[in-house]
């Protein structure tokens, strides 16, 4: 499952991988003619849209495939970096990069494409732009405040627009799909006679238009992996179809206190640590989070049994098929959730005799597990809480 | 007008491809400004270290028991870019010394506003965190909301002052 940094790939590799990736990078902008300012510039006075076809063409595409890897399980959506959103800052830097571009016929990757080739009015663009980094350091302070300001965090677009993420794709291929068609009308009547938009075989056009547009429509149906699977564990019939292994609050009792290497807590109760109480050796994670990357590690250890401790058994239940369906194996639902756990152990009411010739036994086992596993949970606590594990995120933006 | 380049979807598709294979297997977006900020750090932290430590910009990314600002994922990714657009002008014999203007432009009026448009997109890429390819067509891609911001305030911008600098391109 990607991103495979930095597991997979190192701080070192990833280099080599960013220069590869720039290599292609590089050579794809050259093709697409890029490298001309006259070019570029002309998406502004109706000559040429070449930058709005790449450019919107790239996007969808490189959109489309997030979803789908996402949907079908590669990719963790949940890892990659997301450029996080200063709103003030982000609108003004657009504004002057804005002017910049009718200026300056380039943006930076574009300018140093076009240099790679020898335009010398790219060179200048780059000198151009390395002083206007080093002005804005130089004079940091004077804005450092408002550099900093309205700071959101990495939001998405759909819930800023408060749609789902389905919708905003379809209506984003729908915009580009609407904006191909209208300015291929525009540069043909601009340019008469050589419009670039003239070399096209339009049929071929309309018909990848419709098939993007029938993507769109795909993905408005397509809920989120994450969503489908739960919605489809989660299904009383599936519930009731798929049996799970079951393990009681004694048992459980029994392996704590003898500190059973191969068994492990998944607590799926509040991830706050301290909102509810922590059983020694146990993982908090919330049953959404159960697809991220950052448990496979535990989660695919087949020795380990992985108890399901929830707040009640359903949830238990729906964890597991979960996990199940993920492929994950070895794994056991507390019998009646935490709270039979909690009123057979932890705070048992008086004890209440089943009639078996084991009701001594087992009486003494629970108030010694009682003690033993309260002194547990206290050294735990004295330790100090253990953080929810997180691994590092990956770190991107220019 | 030239008709040499790659179809303008056929290159858009690749492009997407690549930056789809960039986040696939980095987990991260392409970028440019991001290199030019890597070397005027670079620069800067060579010639006057304990400015550049003491400053609440070049500070973030130097001082002591961080890396070298130039060894970081976007200068190697642009060093890339100038192999890329190399070999492909060199394979699609477009490799030549010119400067490219408007027909009403000087050569030397044209390095001029070059050099502004630079100084502007490197200031206001600082603002946004990023230039057309980081923050807009990264962030886009990935749905980040600045991403969609910064693309409508450079392109919606750049529309509205076309019309000033037309003297410039037609």
């Amino acid at each position: 499952m990607g991103p495979f940094v930095p597991e997979l790939i190192s701080d070192q590799l990833n280099l080599v991988v960013a220069l590869v990736l720039g290599i292609a990078f590089g050579a794809v902008l050259e093709q697409a003619g890029f490298s001309s300012s006259r070019r570029l510039a002309g998406v502004f006075y109706g000559y040429d849209f070449t930058v709005l076809r790449v450019f919107f063409t790239a996007t969808v595409t490189a959109m489309s495939g997030v979803l789908l890897l996402g949907y079908f399980g590669l990719l963790d959506t949940e890892a990659i970096f997301v450029n996080p959103t200063w709103l003030v800052p982000a609108i003004v830097g657009g504004i002057i990069m804005g002017i910049g571009f009718v200026l300056g016929g380039y943006c930076p990757g574009t300018s140093v494409c076009a240099a790679a080739i020898g335009k010398i009015d790219a060179m200048f663009f780059i000198g151009g732009g390395l002083l206007g980094v080093f002005a804005f350091g130089e004079l940091f302070p004077l804005y450092g405040n408002f550099y900093d300001s309205t700071s959101l965090g990495p939001i998405k677009v759909f819930d800023s627009l408060g749609m789902s993420q389905g919708l905003f794709a379809f209506l984003l291929i729908a915009v580009a799909v609407g904006a191909f068609a209208v300015t291929t009308l525009i540069e043909k009547r601009v340019n008469k006679l050589s419009a670039p938009s003239l070399e096209f075989k339009s049929r071929r056009h309309i018909a990848a238009g419709v098939g993007i547009f029938a993507l769109g429509l795909l993905f408005i149906v397509l809920p989120d992996r994450k969503t489908s699977l739960v919605d489809k564990v989660s299904d009383p019939k599936y519930v009731a179809s798929h049996p799970v292994i079951m393990m009681d609050a004694d048992e459980l009792a029994f392996r704590i206190v003898d500190r059973e290497p191969n068994i492990r807590i998944i607590d799926l109760r509040s991830t706050d640590t301290s909102a509810s109480l922590v059983l020694p050796g146990e993982e908090k994670i919330a049953v959404r989070d159960l697809f991220g990357k950052e448990w496979l590690p535990i989660f695919s250890q087949r020795h380990l049994k992985k108890v399901l401790v929830g707040y009640d058994e359903s949830q238990e239940r729906i964890a597991y098929l979960l996990l199940q369906e993920l492929g994950y194996e070895n794994l056991a639902v507390l019998k009646g959730g935490f709270e039979a756990f909690d009123k057979t152990i932890l705070s048992p009411g008086p004890f209440v005799p089943t009639g078996s010739r084991w009701d001594a036994d087992v009486k003494a086992f629970r108030e010694k597990a009682h003690g033993d596993i309260l002194k547990l949970i206290a050294e735990n606590k004295n330790k100090g809480a253990k953080e929810p594990k997180k691994t590092k995120k990956v770190q991107g933006g220019c | 007008m030239d008709t040499k380049y790659m179809n303008p979807y056929l290159a858009g598709f690749l492009l997407g491809l690549v930056l789809l294979a960039t986040i696939f297997i980095t987990g991260r977006g392409l970028g440019a400004s991001g290199a030019i900020k890597s070397i005027v750090v670079a620069t800067v932290d060579g010639i006057a270290s304990k400015h550049a430590e003491g400053s609440h910009f070049y500070g973030t990314y130097v001082g002591p028991g961080k890396d070298n600002p130039m060894k970081s994922w976007l200068v190697f990714e642009i060093f890339g870019v100038l192999i890329g657009g190399f070999v492909s002008g060199l394979a699609s014999d477009r490799m030549k010394f010119v400067t490219e203007a408007g027909p009403r432009i000087r050569p030397k009026l044209r390095w001029l506003f070059a050099a502004i448009g630079g100084a502007l997109f490197g200031i206001g890429a600082q603002f946004a965190r990023g230039c057309t390819s980081g923050a807009a067509l990264s962030g886009m891609a990935v749905l980040s909301t600045a991403g969609f911001i910064t693309m409508i305030a450079i392109f919606g911008t750049g529309y509205a002052v076309a019309y000033f600098a037309r003297k410039l391109w037609i």
